[in-house]
Parts: structure tokens; C-alpha cells; sequence
């Protein structure tokens, strides 16, 4: 017989252990073979006559055809909002409110064919789908609902107004719960949105069209126009808009600022991001370790406020490492309606490329590579969870945002040099903290240059808690009371 | 015997709480003054007096800026007849020194007003507090000259900012004596920055600075879209005036942090 073996001693096998598949059914959602755009409360064929697939990044096969919205489609729709807008301000604010309760309750009934609709477009887990972004995106119109007639108890003294028509941009990262953090303030506060969805996830957003006339919202209060990224150029660009509200890189951030200077639109922005995830020699080492798996693969590590750069105190940094390694191990990697799925498909191509060429830097600059043995899919776009080791700052893995499964591991000896060295970077969403110790956690926290610190936790979100970047990372808030001020004016 | 002859003024920069010429040793005639003309090579240095100033204000409690604020409405006031001389007068200098004493009282009440604690949906403790921005480029506006001043640059400083004030060609010596009283005040140097010169060659240095978190355009005229276009290579916050006298003036040159904490056994 042979010895029992110590506990803690059981060998991971190579690629993680064998789960039996545990497939969500797809049969809960069916996609219509082209989707035109949602214009004034109604479907309408584009005037561009351009359409272009939008494929599964599992597998690679289309799941149905959308509009590509040329500059016609878009002043349509502006001029529609526009329209909804008279209407929808003489509204009561407490019947405002009603519409968004009724949407949040339709996203609650609709939630697992919203999330099957989800990962199959956008290629992340279900789990996150069905846990994550759809409960998510109905508490957030929830909880604005009841914003809807209580504005002028949001802003003592001062008299809140709705600013009109607000051109909404968001990313293919958290699709639906992005339409929602845009859609459900501006809506409360008496605004009508012009929404366009990214290129390669347009699909729940137009399930929401749906959503949108069940709720009964009147026309034109909701429109959405999908296309690439010249039709977001050509909503920017639009006569008839009063604010615009951007989430998506840094890069196209600062054009879109560029765009609007001298034009009096408000401009709120939720750009891009490169956390620091700081563990301290006295942390609680397991949950650091889930928090940083959490940090850094929670949806394919596409997150802005992931946090990509661990720094780890230099006393524990082996013993971080190794449990690390071990922990990425069990991560499965595949089917992203597989529930036992934990990382799923890369969301394109064009993103498995930069993530890819920024992995080649790392290794060329010098940086220690360590991915787990895992078996990825022959179809489709996939990348292993990876971690660097060794990383100096000025790496370019240590630097720019990668948006993918990727953490460059850095090293402090002082809470001084983590606050030095986590602040050095031009971006500021977010930071995580762990220390057992209370005063350390609350003494790094004002420090960070950073719009959201997780103390001993990480990737939290709520509709009530404000989100948002100091520096690069952009400015405004979403979420919470602050989320209001975004759209309103006061007089 | 001669009558006495009176001592001038030199009107120069306020950089880093000092008072030097411009590194550029030039001047510009104002109304019989040599007022100092700064060059970019100012502008920077101001910026980073700044940067430095920013550090020691912002770390200070918020009831010590407050009474630093308060302070500096002490010293005002006994500078009333030389604020008088160079703004409409000494009405315009009473409506200044009161939005001192107005906006000193903020400092210690914004993270109230501004932040609040979040009940969100899962066993967290979460907190949002407004934090200063850093550091604030002002182009101050020309009308009113003191008032007008005061009002761009109090709610930058009430919220714990630096700021590098582009005076108004129109009335330089304004943002001057203003300068001095915040030199007597216990205000840390660098904190308040002031330059005088032309304001085309000086606020695109500031607007395109790397190391400037803010801008406030409220005094910048036809220049507003080409400032902007320049702010935006660093996502600067561009603020304008909104409201005469409100903590969300302060607001707007204010980052919000939110915190979470766990709550557990």
C-alpha cells in the first residue's frame, strides 16, 4: 500500500485536472441573420447598404451580419435622438424612472440569453457572463431608476437640467454592462443616447433594441448604430450632439478631446489603464494569490483596471511566485459557454496580435516567461494565461497596456518604493492593496494616484460605487451618485 | 531742501515663493511699470515650483489649508489700498478678500460634500473622496481684475492644488499684489505661481506641459480650441467658470478615489 502522501504534496497533472464538459445550452438565444440599425424605435436597413459579419472568437464562424452606419445613419439617428429628446424631457421624472425599472426587470428575465448572447459573440466564460456583466448591467438601470426623480436631492443647491443628446461609445470588453453604465444614467437624468457598440461585439446591444421596445421606451430615446470605428468618428463629429461619453483606449481618448476642443460638448472619458496589484510581506498569501489571478485573468485579462503589474514585496517573492505558478495551473482554458471555463477566447484577431507582440517584447527585453501546459482550441483565438518574472520598469510589458492574459511581476523593499513605483506610469484607474495591516492598507490608498484602490480585494464593481481615472486613464465617473453629474447641466 | 522721492515697486514673477525677474531678462512697459515679460523656460520652472508645492499642500490636513486660506484673507486685508490700486477698487477688493474667507471654509468640508460612503451590494466597506488634481494652470480672466483672480484660483486651492497662473495682459499688476499677499501668508512656496508676460506665448507652454494635471481656460479667449487640442497630449481636465461661488467649482478640479474594503470576521 502506498504511503499517504503529505497534504499540499498532490502533483497538479499537466494542463490542470479533468472536468467532465458542462456546456451551457446556445439553443436560449437565436440571432437574426442581419441586424439593421435601431433607429427612433425601429429597425432600419442602413443607407450606407454596408453590412459586415460578426463572428464567434471561439470558433471563428459568423453569428449574424450588422449595419455598418455610415455619416447618413448617424445623423439620422442623432436627429431621432434629437426628436426623442423634446419629448422624453417633458417627461415626469418618476415615470422616467419606470421605463428604467422595467428595463432592469426584462434584463433580469432575458439574463441567460443575454449571457449566452454574450460569450458567444465576445468569447468570454459564462460563469462571467451569467455572474458578472448581465446581473451587473440590470443593477445598474435599477439603481439609476430610482436616481430618475430624486435628482435635485443629488446636488444641494444647485438645479440639475439634462443636457440632450449624448453620443455613447463603448468597447467590446463588457459589451452589455458598458451599454449600461452609458445608457442608464443618461436616461435617468433625461438625456436620449445615441449608443454604438464595438465592431466585434454588437450583438447584445442589439438584443437590448428588443429589450428597449418591450420596456416601451419611446422612440428615439434609444438608438443604436453599429460599424467600425469610423462611424464612432462620424457620432463625435455630429451637429446636434451636447456630451460625449468615450470607454476605450487612451489613444482614441485624447483624439476624440482633440475633436471636440472649441466645441461646447461635455466630455466624459474611461480610457485605458495599468494597475498595480501590491502585495505586502504580511498579507493573507492565498487569497493575494486568487486576488492577483482574479486581477490580472478575470475576462481574459481585457479589463482596463486590471491589475497587470504585481509588485511584491522582495522577501516573498519566490514563495508568491511558486504558489502563483501552481494556482494558473488549474485554470482552464477553452469553451467559453463551458461553465467550468475560467479563461476564454481572446475577442480578435487583431487584439490576440498586439497581445502577442507586446509577449515577444517582454521576452526580448529580457523579461522570464512562464506560461502552464494548457491545451488550446485549434479554432479561434486563444492566448495562456502568462506571467513575466524579472520585469524593470522600463520594460514595455511594465508599461503599456497589454489587455490581455498577462503579468509582468516587479519587485519593492519599502512602502515607500511601491507608492514610488506604482504611481509611475501615465495612467491611473486603479490599484490593489494587500496587508493585513489596516493603517498600511488606508496609508497606501491615499497615495495611489488612482481612481479606484480594492484594499485586499480586487475587480470589484457596483452600480453604486464610482469608477473612473485620475491622469491618462481619463476623467469623469460612472456609477454612483457621482455617475449623475456626467449628464446633467445646472442652472 | 527735495521733497521725498517715492520708493517703487519692481513687479516681477512668483515662482516657487520668491520673487525673480524672468530668466529671459525681458520686460513689458504696463502703464509706466517694467512689468517682467516670462518666457517658456518661466512657464516650466513654475511648474515644476509647483509640482513641489503641490506635494506640501496637498499632504497638509484640510483644516490647516483652510486656515492658511483664512490667513491669506488676514493679509489681504490689510493690503486693501494697494489691491485697490491696481482693480476697479476697494468694493471689488472687499467682494476678493470675502471669497477667500468663503472658499477657506470649504477646504475642511469638501471630502463631506463631494464624497460620501457607497452601499454596495456584497460584504464591502467603500468610500469615495475627492482628492486635488495637482497642479492647475489658470489663465486668469482680465475683467474683473482682482475678483476675477481670485475667483479661478481659490477653488484650485481650497481643493489642495498647486497652481501657475497666466496673469492678464490687461492687469498684470493685480495677480502681482496678489502674489505678495500669498507670499505673506503662510501659503508653502510653489504653491501659487504667477507669470506675467504675453499670454499667447504662455498658456500653450502650460496647456501642452506633461507634468499639469488642469487647466483653466475661463480667461483664454479666441485661444480656447487650440489650448485644448494641446491639453488633450496629457487628458488634462480643461475647466471653465460655471458658477460664480460653489464647492463644485472646487470639484472640478478634483479627482474622486473610491476605496473598497472587505468586511469579514
Amino acid at each position: 500500500m502506498a504511503a499517504v502522501a503529505k497534504k499540499g504534496d498532490t502533483p497538479v497533472p499537466a494542463g490542470g485536472w479533468d472536468y467532465a464538459p458542462a456546456p451551457e445550452s446556445r439553443d436560449i438565444v437565436s440571432f437574426e441573420e442581419r441586424y439593421g440599425l435601431f433607429i427612433g424605435g425601429e429597425e432600419v436597413s442602413p443607407r450606407s447598404r454596408a453590412w459586415f459579419p460578426t463572428v464567434s472568437p471561439a470558433t471563428e464562424e459568423p453569428l449574424a451580419e450588422v449595419a455598418q452606419a455610415g455619416p447618413k445613419d448617424v445623423a439620422l439617428a442623432v436627429d431621432a435622438a434629437r426628436e426623442g429628446f423634446e419629448a422624453w424631457r417633458a417627461w415626469k421624472p418618476s415615470e422616467r424612472a419606470k421605463v428604467l425599472f422595467r428595463i432592469a426587470r426584462i434584463l433580469q428575465e432575458r439574463a441567460r440569453e443575454l449571457a449566452v448572447a454574450e460569450s458567444l459573440d465576445g468569447g468570454k466564460p459564462i460563469k462571467e457572463s451569467r455572474d458578472v456583466d448581465i446581473p451587473l448591467a440590470a443593477a445598474h438601470f435599477f439603481y439609476y431608476a430610482g436616481w430618475a426623480d430624486k435628482l435635485e436631492y443629488a446636488f444641494p443647491g444647485r438645479r440639475p437640467r439634462p443636457l440632450g443628446v449624448a453620443a455613447q461609445i463603448v468597447p467590446w470588453n463588457f459589451p452589455l454592462l458598458m451599454l449600461a453604465w452609458k445608457i442608464a444614467p443618461a436616461l435617468a437624468c433625461g438625456n436620449t443616447v445615441v449608443l454604438k457598440p464595438a465592431e466585434t461585439t454588437p450583438l447584445t446591444a442589439l438584443l437590448f433594441a428588443d429589450v428597449c421596445r418591450q420596456a416601451q421606451v419611446p422612440p428615439g430615446v434609444v438608438n443604436i448604430v453599429t460599424g467600425d470605428g469610423s462611424t464612432g468618428a462620424h457620432l463625435v463629429r455630429s451637429d446636434g450632439i451636447d456630451k460625449v461619453a468615450f470607454t476605450g483606449s487612451t489613444e482614441v481618448g485624447k483624439a476624440i478631446q482633440r475633436e471636440l476642443a472649441g466645441r461646447d460638448i461635455a466630455l466624459t472619458l474611461e480610457l485605458g489603464g495599468k494597475a498595480a496589484n501590491i502585495v505586502f510581506d504580511d498579507c493573507a498569501l492565498d487569497q493575494a494569490v486568487e486576488g492577483i489571478v482574479n486581477g490580472i485573468y478575470f475576462n481574459q485579462g481585457h479589463v482596463c483596471c486590471a491589475g497587470s503589474r504585481l509588485l511584491v514585496q522582495e522577501s516573498i517573492h519566490d514563495q508568491l511566485v511558486r504558489k502563483l505558478k501552481r494556482r494558473m495551473a488549474t485554470l482552464r482554458v477553452g469553451d467559453p459557454l463551458d461553465k467550468n471555463t475560467d479563461i476564454g477566447a481572446i475577442n480578435s484577431k487583431a487584439q490576440l496580435d498586439r497581445i502577442t507582440e507586446l509577449v515577444e517584447a517582454g521576452t526580448e527585453e529580457g523579461a522570464e516567461i512562464y506560461q502552464p501546459p494548457c491545451r488550446l482550441p485549434e479554432k479561434g483565438w486563444w492566448f495562456a494565461p502568462t506571467v513575466f518574472t524579472g520585469v524593470a520598469q522600463s520594460h514595455r510589458i511594465a508599461r503599456e497596456e497589454i489587455f490581455g492574459p498577462v503579468l509582468s511581476v516587479l519587485t519593492f523593499r519599502t512602502p515607500d518604493e511601491a507608492v514610488e513605483k506604482a504611481n509611475n506610469t501615465m495612467y491611473g484607474l486603479s490599484a490593489g492593496v494587500w496587508t493585513e495591516k489596516g493603517s498600511r492598507i488606508l496609508w497606501m490608498a491615499d497615495r495611489m494616484r488612482a481612481g479606484v484602490v480594492w484594499g485586499n480585494t480586487f475587480n470589484r464593481f457596483d452600480p453604486a460605487s464610482p469608477f473612473g481615472g485620475y491622469k491618462e486613464s481619463g476623467f469623469g465617473r460612472e456609477g454612483g451618485r457621482h455617475g449623475l453629474e456626467a449628464y446633467l447641466r445646472f442652472e | 531742501m527735495s521733497a521725498r522721492l517715492p520708493v517703487r515697486k519692481t513687479y516681477k514673477l512668483f515662482i516657487g515663493g520668491a520673487f525673480p525677474r524672468s530668466e529671459s531678462g525681458r520686460t513689458l512697459d504696463h502703464e509706466g511699470h517694467n512689468v517682467a515679460r516670462a518666457s517658456r523656460k518661466d512657464a516650466r520652472d513654475a511648474v515644476v515650483a509647483a509640482r513641489k508645492g503641490f506635494a506640501a499642500w496637498s499632504s497638509a490636513t484640510a483644516y490647516n489649508r483652510g486656515q492658511v486660506l483664512y490667513r491669506l484673507a488676514e493679509t489681504m486685508e490689510t493690503r486693501q489700498a494697494a489691491l485697490a490700486a491696481v482693480c476697479s477698487g476697494r468694493r471689488e477688493v472687499a467682494r476678493a478678500i470675502d471669497r477667500v474667507v468663503w472658499y477657506a471654509g470649504w477646504a475642511d468640508k469638501l471630502a463631506q460634500v463631494l464624497g460620501g460612503a457607497n452601499p454596495v451590494a456584497g460584504p464591502y466597506f467603500n468610500f469615495t473622496l475627492p482628492e486635488p488634481t495637482g497642479v492647475v494652470a489658470v489663465i486668469a480672466p482680465d475683467e474683473p481684475a482682482l475678483d476675477g483672480l481670485v475667483a479661478r484660483v481659490l477653488p484650485a486651492l481650497a481643493g489642495g492644488n498647486a497652481v501657475v497662473v497666466v496673469a492678464s495682459e490687461a492687469h498684470p499688476l493685480a495677480a502681482i499684489e496678489l502674489a505678495e499677499a500669498v507670499a505673506t501668508s503662510d501659503v508653502p512656496g510653489g504653491v501659487v505661481n504667477v507669470l506675467t508676460g504675453l499670454r499667447a506665448e504662455l498658456a500653450p507652454v502650460l496647456a501642452a506641459h506633461m507634468d499639469v494635471n488642469a487647466i483653466d481656460v475661463t480667461g483664454a479667449d479666441g485661444d480656447v480650441a487650440a489650448l485644448e487640442i494641446l491639453a488633450a497630449e496629457n487628458v488634462k481636465r480643461v475647466v471653465r467658470a460655471r458658477e460664480d461661488r460653489s464647492p463644485w467649482e472646487v470639484g472640478a478640479f478634483m479627482e474622486l478615489k473610491t476605496v473598497w474594503h472587505p468586511i469579514g470576521r
